[in-house]
């Protein structure tokens, strides 16, 4: 049997969107471009276009969002599709259905695209390895292991106010230990070419052995932000954390939340990101937040057409016939 | 087996055609929108020899297929870009070949997404037959008569030629 990845079809083209990594930066490439001719759909009267008219897409949560479910649901809609919102921590499963029968049942109701959240890392995995061959799976967030879409809509930012990955210092904020989307950031980023990526974060956030991803570690604020050219705050995930991580969220604004002085460390130019929600005076100050630097909305903005590029991609991507293969 | 022929005679004859058209319509002011790409090459040609001031705007149809559950979406698109709105404007629609008329209806469809036109002329450089739908073109540069297995290609931007070609 030959071993490739899962996300691609036999022609290398997209079939689900799962994870960053292992996608080659033509790839990317591609979706950060498509994504760029969705974004003129909004300038339209009748801001659809009619690509995935008739197909059916589920939003599959088992973990509340709002920002990310609602940009799917209109990324799904200005492409035409019908959109079924599911929130399954409400159903299903409190009633003992197994993961498998709820796939089964919404397939059996002629569904073609699940986008899936998820607390349990590999949870979008599971599903595109147990869906039929016509139905695709987009992974919204899975436990800590990875925000693929998020990375792209923070990539799509970055390369529409910077232009070139290639001279790029990004420094990644706070905690990455708990953080799916700076793992997908940081395979995007290094897939893409940065010049540098670096984390930044208390030794407890930190993840052991992160230097592998091929980025730098500081644990002084400051000096970490020194030169950086793009700077990601993460929020902190208290409802992820187990046991004494942090003395108090007042202390570790002290030292790690990104504040106007602390950002004068980086290039006056450089830009602040932040993939939401944001806990104001925790990881970032206010007037960060909403000061002239941060492009914390646009990034939000962005995501419904990343997400519409990811979602084309994907259902372009139709099984003639003979892509049956067990 | 190939032929090149130049276009620039057909160009002259289509902006004299087009213009004799507009002056009995009492329109001053069209705006052209070139089909990528070949479309907006013989546009931006039309539009210099009209001598119109008004940016050209481009439309990218690829979202408005009707065979993208066939074949997926075209990797190439780019963003399309309209100068203005394009409600009560005289649109005149330019495109190099015209064969089945399904890229046509997907540009009007575009089009009506952006606004409602006052009317939409369309101009072509090649009309080949073979027609799927009910469209005509306004504006012919030449018409061929061409085998189903042979295919017209407008070669570009600079400098502008036709070849045919057998397959494929």
């Amino acid at each position: 049997m030959i071993q490739r990845n899962m996300q691609l079809d036999e022609q290398g083209r997209l079939r689900h969107f799962l994870s960053i990594e292992g996608l080659k930066r033509a790839l990317l490439v591609e979706i950060l471009d498509l994504a760029e001719s969705f974004a003129g759909v909004t300038e339209q009267t009748v801001k659809k276009v009619p690509l995935l008219r008739g197909k059916t897409i589920v939003n599959l949560f088992f973990e509340s969002s709002t920002r990310t479910r609602t940009t799917f649901e209109l990324a799904a809609k200005r492409l035409s599709a019908d959109v079924l919102n599911l929130n399954i921590t409400a159903s299903a499963t409190a009633k003992g259905e197994t993961l498998l029968d709820t796939l089964r049942n919404l397939e059996a109701m002629h569904c073609d695209m699940f986008v899936v959240r998820h607390a349990e890392s590999g949870a979008a995995h599971f599903i595109a390895a147990n869906v039929a061959p016509h139905v695709h799976v987009v992974n919204a967030g899975d436990g800590r292991h990875a925000h693929p879409t998020q990375a792209m809509l923070d990539m799509f930012t970055i390369r529409r106010v910077k232009g070139e990955f290639a001279p790029l210092t990004v420094a990644i904020v706070g905690d990455i230990l708990h953080s799916r989307v700076a793992r997908s950031q940081i395979h995007a980023l290094t897939t893409l070419g940065v010049n540098e990526v670096r984390v930044i974060g208390p030794k407890t956030l930190i993840p052991t052995a992160v230097e592998t991803l091929g980025v730098h570690v500081f644990h002084d604020l400051r000096a970490g932000l020194k030169g950086a050219d793009v700077v990601i705050a993460l929020r902190l995930q208290n409802e992820r954390m187990q046991g004494a991580l942090l003395p108090s969220e007042h202390e570790y604004f002290q030292l790690y939340g990104l504040t106007e002085d602390k950002l004068a460390a980086a290039k006056p130019d450089a830009i602040v990101m932040h993939p939401g929600p944001i806990n104001r005076g925790v990881e970032i100050a206010s007037s960060v937040a909403d000061g002239p630097q941060s492009v914390i909305l646009q990034q939000v903005t962005h995501g419904i057409a990343v997400r519409m590029a990811v979602m084309a991609m994907a259902m372009g991507t139709v099984p003639l016939g003979e892509g049956k293969a067990a | 087996m190939s032929h090149n022929y130049t276009v620039d005679k057909l160009l002259d004859n289509m902006a004299a055609d087009l213009q004799q058209r507009l002056t009995a319509r009492g329109v001053r002011d069209p705006l052209l929108i070139g089909i990528h790409s070949g479309g907006v090459w013989v546009a931006e040609r039309l539009h210099g020899l009209l001598k119109l001031s008004e940016p050209l705007g481009k439309l990218d149809i690829s979202f408005y297929r009707d065979d993208f559950t066939r074949i997926g979406l075209n990797p190439a698109v780019r963003p399309s870009q309209l100068p203005t709105t394009v409600d009560d404007r005289h649109i005149v629609l330019v495109d190099d070949v015209l064969y089945t008329g399904r890229t046509i209806r997907a540009a009007l469809n575009e089009i009506f997404d952006y606004g409602r036109p006052a009317s939409v002329l369309l101009a072509v450089l090649v009309d080949r037959g073979g027609r799927e739908l009910p469209i005509n073109a306004d504006v012919v540069g030449t018409q061929m008569d061409l085998a189903p297995d042979e295919q017209v290609k407008l070669t570009g931007p600079v400098p502008l030629g036709l070849s045919v070609k057998r397959g494929g």
